[in-house]
């Protein structure tokens, strides 16, 4: 988990490691006495500046997946467009997937621009109570592709959390890539001197997902971020025409239900497929609204809920104890 | 590495868009259609294999095109299951690491980290650095011995194991990307800036391959577009490359993936595997032009 510069020697142990400076593999290397000095295990001072900017946002929620497409921005935005319906709450989203920002255009906020204020980088609103910043917004096309190794993604995750003017808030989503690299270690470090609410784990019932799914859970319990929940996406198709389901994405292994039960953590809920979900999401507007009525948008309000209470309780529980 | 005639990526922006999937039938089809040739009746498939292909197989003709994956997703490998090998030991040999093979005529090779973690629910918590140097082992390290075709599958993104495996690979070759894609306009929007990525680093684009296109109700018969409809096919117009083919969202593939079966050999009739083979038939030719 160490940091290891991108130009370092095979085997570098990582400038904050133990090692730092003292293995073998340093032998040679130009930085060596800087790393064994100690210097480089001083903690970024970006962390104490992230920390004080995050001190009046309330609650923080990341959305993470082992696996990719499992419909983390759609849960994100899905959960930031809920909490944003009491008007009386100031919720934002912020997407760190920097090589495939989707947030955006689900939020249907497509070719908008980041202002830059007197107190940093305005976010772009989709209603006075919802804030969105994506590296979306940076580009000059859609056709822009981001090809940056972890450090310069990591710069820009750095500036997102440090640099953006979010003011007071209720409640920052965090939407991250798939997977268990630079992203989610530089999110959780940065935001390692605030209170993280926890993370939202989505999943599809298929053991393809599940198994990357598991790692990712490791992962958490390896940085010691808390789990709210599990939510099983994807879950089952009801044909529109003759309403029978079919399980397009079989839970061959027992889906969430069961990785929940091995694992002991709780399962939020399941969001069944609905073709007007992936509609909303091209349109840019919220599936919530658009069918409310439907048994994907009540799944979605439930789990939204089930959140909400464990945020007041996280909340309620660390008042007490201070 | 330079046994190996044809390595071709599958890329694409986004995740969970079908691309090992894709990768996994198109090494079991390419597979297959060997198999037929060194058989008894010549399928469509092997004409339009390039010459030099067809060559190699007059040589072992008893095993058909050799086909190898390397899986460069590190932090979700998803290979190994789909072609249900397990979690073999990797062996070492004078010429370097020893490949899987999923079958005893040793026809498709196969290296994944799925092989090398103690523990499969074990998070790979590796910034880029650590992934380059692995990605360069797997280039630089794994002994092919002769493949036909060399399949990569990558992460979602345009990063760290993307620069890596064209940096390791261009010193050998690449034939060219496939590009996988749903067809929402979500995904095909990241699927372009992976066409940009592409054009920046000099990577042919082979194709662009619509997947989860449409699902058809057993019970109904009804096509219900679950993730829309045709967006792989208007993003090839758009960007000018060749559009390679729709596969269905089908429950019988997501089942064999799921339970590391063959497709391929289960359900040759199905309408998904005539998409799969269609695909691959367009690739072949357009290796070919190379």
């Amino acid at each position: 988990m160490a940091d290891v510069p991108e130009n370092a020697p095979e085997h570098c142990p990582g400038t904050t490691s133990e090692q730092a400076g003292k293995s073998s593999s340093c032998e040679g290397c130009p930085n060596q006495k800087l790393c064994a000095s100690g210097a480089t295990k001083a903690p970024d001072p970006a962390i104490a500046e992230i920390g004080e900017k995050l001190s009046s946002v309330k609650h923080k929620i990341l959305v993470l997946s082992g696996k990719g497409g499992v419909g983390k921005s759609t849960f994100s935005a899905h959960l930031a467009h809920a909490l944003a319906s009491d008007g009386t709450k100031e919720v934002a989203l912020l997407d760190v997937d920097i090589c495939g920002p989707s947030i955006p255009r689900i939020m249907g906020l497509e070719g908008e621009q980041v202002h830059q204020s007197g107190s940093g980088w305005s976010p772009v609103y989709v209603e006075d109570n919802l804030a969105v910043m994506s590296i979306g917004f940076l580009l000059s096309s859609p056709d822009d592709a981001v090809i940056w190794r972890g450090p310069k993604k990591n710069g820009m995750i750095k500036q997102f959390l440090r640099d953006v003017d979010w003011g007071e808030l209720d409640y920052l989503i965090v939407d991250t890539p798939p997977g268990t690299s630079d992203e989610h270690l530089s999110v959780v470090q940065y935001l390692s001197s605030t209170h993280v609410d926890g993370a939202v784990i989505i999943t599809t019932p298929q053991e393809v997902s599940l198994q990357d799914v598991r790692k990712e859970i490791r992962f958490c319990q390896k940085v010691k971020l808390p789990i709210i929940g599990v939510v099983e996406n994807m879950s089952g198709f009801v044909c529109p025409k003759c309403k029978n389901t079919s399980q397009i994405f079989p839970p061959t292994s027992g889906g969430a239900e069961k990785m929940c039960a091995d694992l002991n953590l709780p399962l939020l809920g399941k969001v069944p497929l609905d073709p007007r979900i992936a509609r909303s999401c091209d349109e840019g507007k919220s599936f919530l609204s658009e069918v409310p009525d439907s048994p994907a948008a009540e799944a979605y309000q439930r789990i939204v809920q089930s959140i909400q209470e464990y945020c007041s309780n996280r909340a309620t529980e660390e008042q007490s104890t201070t | 590495m330079s046994q190996v005639k044809h390595v071709v990526l599958v890329l694409s922006g986004k995740g969970g868009v079908g691309k090992s999937t894709i990768t996994t039938e198109l090494a079991l089809a390419l597979r297959h259609s060997g198999k037929k040739v060194s058989g008894h009746s010549l399928c469509g498939l092997a004409l339009c294999f390039p010459p030099c292909l067809r060559q190699s197989q007059r040589l072992t003709t008893l095993c058909g095109p050799q086909v190898g994956v390397l899986d460069v997703d590190l932090c979700g490998p998803s290979i190994p299951r789909m072609l249900s090998v397990g979690r073999p030991d990797v062996h070492q040999c004078d010429s370097g690491w020893v490949p899987v093979y999923t079958d005893a005529q040793k026809t498709l090779a196969l290296m994944s980290i799925g092989f090398l973690l103690d523990d499969p629910d074990d998070a790979v918590v590796w910034r880029g650095p650590k992934k380059t140097a692995l990605i360069g082992q797997f280039v630089s390290d794994v002994a092919w011995g002769e493949l036909d075709v060399l399949l990569v599958d990558t992460p979602p993104g345009t990063s760290d194991e993307h620069l890596a495996v064209l940096e390791n690979l261009k010193k050998h070759r690449v034939d060219g990307a496939i590009l996988v894609t749903t067809p929402q306009a979500v995904s095909t929007g990241d699927v372009r800036r992976e066409i940009t990525f592409c054009k920046r680093t000099g990577v042919r684009i082979l194709g662009i391959v619509e997947n989860m296109s449409g699902f058809v109700c057993p019970h109904c018969s009804e096509c219900s577009n679950i993730f829309s409809k045709g967006g792989g096919e208007e993003l090839a117009k758009l960007t000018g490359s060749e559009f390679l083919g729709c596969v269905p969202l089908d429950p019988l593939l997501s089942a064999s993936i799921e339970e590391g079966k063959d497709f391929t050999q289960s359900f040759p009739d199905s309408a998904t595997f005539s998409a799969i083979s269609s695909i691959l038939h367009t690739l072949l030719k357009s290796l070919e032009t190379d």
